[in-house]
């Protein structure tokens, strides 16, 4: 059943703070093969001008993606997440996530269509820092797959 | 100007043209390197690191996960910047799964980029096209990337 159209524009109550550590970091960047120094020396990364290391430019879905699962778990939605796969990723970053930052992240559903039989969700995160800033914005493209079409 | 603006790409602008490629690379992924992921990422669905899981749910083996695909493309464009927070706007399709055998070998992907278009003078920033392969077969569609140089 087509999910309802009367859901895009909705937001989600904002996050919890996710305190991004250092150790963090480095496990990430190392679990990718990353060995810039940017990630895990801060004096590297304070000669290209960041205040402390910083996260590699995915790192952030996890946060974003754990924030998305309200919308994909709310049951009024009535999304079939055992169907659902990750279709599209993009992120905008005002600036690089980096270590002591307490991000929130708000969800906004952005979109709602349904493209012969799969439910195609667009989930828009809004990564803030403590201070209020825009860090990234996430853009997650789910797809709930038909039972016929797969 | 902004602080946050980095100012240090090691590629400047002016010496990039349309059509100017990165240097490509290849990436090895092993089932080591999904279970380290895994880990690292928070995302331990069974279908990166079980294979009656995967196949049970209909895939030809394990499969990587579609952000390590995404975070490891990343890092030829970020290699070449030279600096990971020049990477300002990075999305991707998922378009074909990357399979992952249970052998010393593990699965390859390919990525090769160029200057798709220099965007805005002032901003110094330029678009990149990636393409992603694994066995010769397309595993990222759409994969653009926006560069702040130098």
């Amino acid at each position: 059943m087509a999910l309802d159209q009367a859901f895009v524009g909705r937001s989600y109550p904002p996050t919890d703070p996710y305190e991004v550590g250092r150790e963090k970091i480095r496990e990430f960047a190392e679990s990718i093969g990353e060995d810039n120094p940017v990630h895990t020396d801060r004096e590297a990364a304070r000669a290209l001008g960041y205040p402390d290391v910083i996260a590699p430019p995915t790192f952030v879905f996890a946060i974003s993606f754990s924030a998305a699962q309200d919308v994909v778990h709310d049951p009024q939605l009535g999304l079939d997440y055992d169907r659902v796969v990750h279709g599209d990723q993009r992120f905008v970053h005002h600036r690089p996530v980096r270590a002591g930052d307490r991000l929130t992240v708000t969800s906004t559903i952005e979109a709602i269509k349904s493209l012969a039989g799969n439910d195609i969700l667009d989930i828009r995160g809004d990564v803030h820092d403590e201070s209020g800033e825009l860090v990234v914005t996430a853009f997650t493209k789910l797809v709930s797959r038909s039972l016929e079409g797969s | 100007m902004t602080a946050h603006t980095p100012m240090t790409a090691k590629v400047a602008y002016a010496d990039v043209e349309k059509g100017t490629e990165l240097p490509p690379r290849s990436f090895p992924l092993t089932r080591g390197a999904l279970v380290r992921y895994a880990g690292a990422s928070g995302d331990f669905n069974p279908i990166h690191w079980n294979e009656d899981f995967a196949r049970k749910v209909g895939l030809e083996d394990v499969i990587a996960h579609g952000m390590l695909t995404m975070a490891s493309a990343a890092r030829v464009v970020t290699d070449w910047a030279g600096d990971p927070g020049a990477l300002i706007d990075y999305g991707v399709r998922f378009t074909r799964p990357v399979v992952v055998p249970n052998d010393e070998q593990g699965a390859l992907i390919e990525v090769s980029a160029k200057v798709a278009a220099k965007l805005d003078d002032e901003a110094r920033t330029v678009r990149v096209d990636l393409t992603a392969t694994s066995k010769g077969q397309k595993v990222l569609g759409r994969a653009q990337a926006v560069v702040r140089l130098a």
